[in-house]
């Protein structure tokens, strides 16, 4: 029985989305030159011996730039995918997928930081 | 979710033929959406061949050939035959464009489908429900908004510069071309604006008369009234008129940035 135009204003503005575009295109903005950096590098070091991926990984300027490198990756990717979900599902799926993707995103990029930290401190 | 098939009710099937008159050289197929709530049927399409000799230019004029002259029962909007109305918005050949300023020999094919405009309610044929499409309208607040009284016995000035910002916003005539063709607006128009009411409120956004653009920027400031638009930019291809709704839309998110940094 609500009206067209209730519906329409419904809960309002959530005053919210700016911040969300505008980290999404800096995330992207810097996801170009490390991916270039990263594939260039990895393009580089095939063939090369464990100890000297090692070593590269190690140096401070490489481990800085992994680090940077999968914290823009998973910020991207949660954005991104909490965009595709919030687009394409509605109701109850919506959100335990939001959950997730929002776990998964953090829980991934944990392991790949802490990958690449326990080279660059040497154990 | 998303839904990528049509629901059982709405599977389209296949209509009756209405054979050209004989001695017809030049003719035409169009096939059209039919559906009606009364008699429980599903969609179908009809196929009506016409005379081109026999016919005016444009898409409109055969839908009315064909409703005066082989079936009175089709049922479609039109009023002003000259593309200022709006009302003949509808998918023709694959594309959402009024009838009366898309002429059949644009038809690729010599056979033009007609569908009603996409993922909106169908109230009978080609005529579409536009109630919630005219509350989202409402919704933006359409008119000028001052703090400043009006000033008395004149009007309120805008520069030359000023006013020419309102060129390629004015002229939308809201007939729901472009926000039915946006994939945004078919998955989640309860909340999405869609490209027409986007346009229309950054032609107030950009209006140096009006006084509440940080209003209206943070009523539309929100994940999905404005930011499910993802630049698909079907709505620019569908314009009729030629605007650009995806650029207006692009506007609008540039001034969200410009007040937060």
């Amino acid at each position: 029985m609500r009206t067209a135009l209730g519906k329409v204003r419904g809960l309002g503005s959530a005053k919210s989305g700016v911040h969300h575009w505008w980290a999404q295109r800096l995330t992207a903005i810097a996801l170009l030159p490390l991916m270039v950096w990263f594939v260039a590098s990895m393009v580089s070091l095939v063939g090369a011996d464990h100890r000297t991926v090692v070593e590269w990984i190690a140096n401070p300027l490489t481990s800085a730039l992994l680090v940077a490198l999968v914290l823009a990756v998973f910020y991207h990717l949660r954005l991104g995918l909490q965009v595709v979900i919030e687009d394409y599902l509605h109701g109850g799926t919506r959100m335990v997928l939001l959950v997730f993707v929002n776990f998964a995103s953090i829980l991934l990029g944990l392991m790949a930081i802490i990958a690449v930290l326990k080279i660059a401190f040497g154990s | 979710m998303a839904e990528f098939s049509l629901p059982q009710n709405s599977k389209v099937q296949k209509g009756k033929t209405f054979n050209a008159p004989e001695g017809a050289k030049n003719v035409r197929k169009f096939h059209v959406y039919r559906w009606n709530e009364d008699d429980g049927k599903n969609p179908q399409m009809d196929t009506y061949e016409v005379d081109m000799d026999d016919c005016g230019p444009m898409v409109l004029d055969a839908l009315i050939k064909i409703k005066n002259e082989i079936d009175p029962t089709l049922t479609f909007r039109r009023s002003c035959r000259e593309g200022v109305c709006g009302s003949c918005a509808m998918n023709i050949d694959g594309t959402n464009t009024l009838a009366c300023t898309k002429a059949c020999d644009e038809v690729s094919s010599n056979e033009v489908a007609i569908n009603p405009l996409p993922h909106m309610g169908v109230v009978k044929d080609l005529v579409v429900d536009m109630s919630h499409f005219y509350a989202q309208y409402a919704s933006i607040e359409p008119w000028m908004k001052t703090k400043t009284p009006t000033p008395s016995g004149k009007e309120r000035l805008q520069s030359r510069e000023d006013r020419e910002k309102l060129d390629g916003l004015y002229e939308c005539i809201l007939c729901a071309c472009c926000s039915t063709s946006c994939p945004s607006y078919w998955w989640n128009s309860d909340k999405y604006l869609g490209p027409a009411m986007l346009l229309q409120s950054y032609r107030w956004l950009i209006d140096s008369r009006d006084e509440f653009t940080g209003e209206r920027l943070d009523e539309l400031q929100d994940p999905f009234r404005l930011y499910r638009c993802h630049t698909i930019l079907n709505c620019t291809s569908a314009c009729p008129k030629g605007l650009n709704p995806g650029e207006a839309i692009g506007e609008i998110k540039k001034m969200m940035l410009e007040r937060e940094i």
